[in-house]
């Protein structure tokens, strides 16, 4: 066991765990939204909106982000057409490549977490709102809304870690996220064990404090049912 | 009872001892996915230059060889981790990669190149042809200078852990973007959609992928040897192992007297990179 290689690719795998940190939390923020809109429209009464929305979680859930992320950058990156368009110089970045992926990825296991959630409320709740003469666009966002939250917060904490170590597949996309740089200090010193207990234990380190983190804000805010 | 379990484990033993001894059998890994060198045909066979030369060398040694797959990032510690016995992935024999592992001679001399899209600026760049790093001449550092001027700033893809990243690292190009790759097909794809400004690699890398794909990849710039790019490929074999060493050493030397390496080199190359 190398010590020495251990402690000394500590700080260069801790300056990479800022870009795992980037990429997670800028993927977090819009896969809330999109999750958000997605349950929205899971709940719509319009069959045709349902569907495509059901459509939507069925294939971010049912194919692996890896493929995810390699249809997006190499397979978009194959039609001569879309490099000509704007969007290239979206796609044409890995940054932006691996967050969309991820957004549209935990975008779909949010808006199933968030539906569940909106569905387990009880229609008392509601009744209760409508009764006082509340308007329904009130009753959603006071009501609905902050209880689907509580409901949501030990999936989503779940989500979370696991997007988490889904960000190690930016590597594959040239990205140096704390994956990518672990592998890179292995390319030169040929020793994978040092390396990746390093890397390991910084993951591990980061899922204590988002397990924490969700599990006191149920303590606060959550409710027993 | 506990005598029993001893003589047990003994028995256990000595049969997987005799097991290795009786059959002569080594295992040679390669990467699959760096034609001509090695890949993979449609049905998943390994092919290439070196898996037809490992079934020659393997001949001439009189030993039972399997040929198996490993990506190409973790090639060294999966040989030091005993996964497989030998190296033959177009793995240039380099000081860096001596400190971990031994080679035998080199077989082969792989000739890097820079390539760019057909269209690019820096198409068809006016430099000498070849330059040799081991002793940089006056004529070799303009061309160098030629090359820092071309790609200043410019990305330039390479595969991870090879001899081109670490001439990209070492500065002697001065200021470009790195980017690295898992494989130089992927470096290839990222190069034909414009992600990347150019990229480096052997030259029959990215002649076979223009050949195969009918893009527009061209090869600019001289090409390189020496210095960090190492003296040929050879069998990459763990410290230690020196039996396997010798035998591989005695086997080149045999294919290259019957011109076994020549042969197979014009067959995947079109020219003889043998060495």
């Amino acid at each position: 066991m190398d010590i020495e290689l251990m402690i000394n690719s500590f700080p260069k795998l801790l300056n990479a765990t800022l870009i795992t940190l980037k990429l997670l939390s800028v993927s977090l923020i819009f896969g809330l939204f999109i999750g958000l809109g997605f349950a929205i429209l899971r709940m719509n009464n319009n069959k045709l909106i349902n569907k495509f929305a059901y459509g939507y979680s069925y294939i971010f859930r049912g194919t692996p982000l890896l493929v995810q992320i390699f249809i997006i950058y190499f397979g978009l990156g194959q039609i001569e057409y879309l490099r000509t368009t704007f969007l290239w110089v979206v796609l044409k970045e890995p940054y932006w490549c691996a967050i969309i992926a991820f957004s549209l990825n935990t975008g779909a296991y949010t808006s199933e977490i968030l539906r569940s959630a909106f569905q387990t409320i009880k229609p008392g709740y509601l009744e209760a709102g409508r009764s006082l003469g509340i308007p329904s666009k009130i009753i959603f966002t006071k009501i609905q809304i902050p209880i689907a939250i509580k409901q949501s917060l030990p999936a989503y904490g779940n989500e979370i870690i696991l997007m988490l170590k889904g960000t190690s597949l930016a590597s594959t996309v040239t990205l140096m996220d704390l994956t990518g740089v672990a592998k890179y200090i292995i390319s030169t010193t040929f020793k994978p064990v040092e390396v990746f207990i390093v890397a390991g234990g910084i993951y591990l380190f980061m899922t204590f404090i988002i397990h924490n983190v969700i599990k006191y804000l149920e303590k606060k805010y959550g409710f027993q049912t | 009872m506990k005598k029993l379990k001893v003589l047990g484990l003994g028995i256990l033993i000595s049969s997987f001892l005799t097991i290795s001894s009786i059959a002569d059998q080594i295992k040679i890994g390669t990467e699959g996915a760096y034609p001509p060198w090695n890949s993979k045909d449609s049905a998943g066979n390994l092919i290439g230059f070196e898996v037809e030369l490992a079934n020659e060398l393997c001949k001439i040694m009189n030993h039972d060889c399997t040929i198996v797959e490993q990506d190409w990032d973790g090639m060294i510690p999966a040989l030091v981790s005993r996964k497989f016995d030998a190296i033959m992935a177009g793995m240039s024999i380099t000081g860096e990669r001596m400190k971990t592992i031994n080679f035998s001679q080199g077989y082969a001399d792989e000739v890097a190149s820079l390539a760019v899209m057909k269209g690019s600026k820096n198409e068809g760049l006016k430099t000498m042809s070849a330059i040799n790093l081991s002793d940089v001449s006056a004529d070799e550092q303009a061309t160098l200078d030629v090359l820092t001027k071309a790609f200043k700033g410019k990305t330039i893809g390479v595969q991870t852990a090879t001899i081109h990243q670490n001439f990209l690292e070492s500065g002697l190009m001065g200021n470009v973007k790195i980017r690295t790759y898992k494989t130089q097909d992927e470096v290839n794809l990222d190069l034909s959609a414009g992600r990347i400004d150019a990229a480096l690699a052997a030259a029959v890398a990215f002649t076979d992928y223009a050949e195969k794909s009918g893009k527009g990849v061209v090869l600019t710039g001289p090409t390189f040897a020496g210095g960090d790019f190492g003296n040929g490929v050879g069998v990459g074999i763990r410290k230690g192992d020196s039996k396997l060493l010798n035998d591989f050493n005695a086997a080149i030397d045999k294919a290259r007297d019957d011109g076994i390496i020549s042969k197979l080199a014009i067959k995947h190359f079109g020219f003889d990179a043998s060495m």
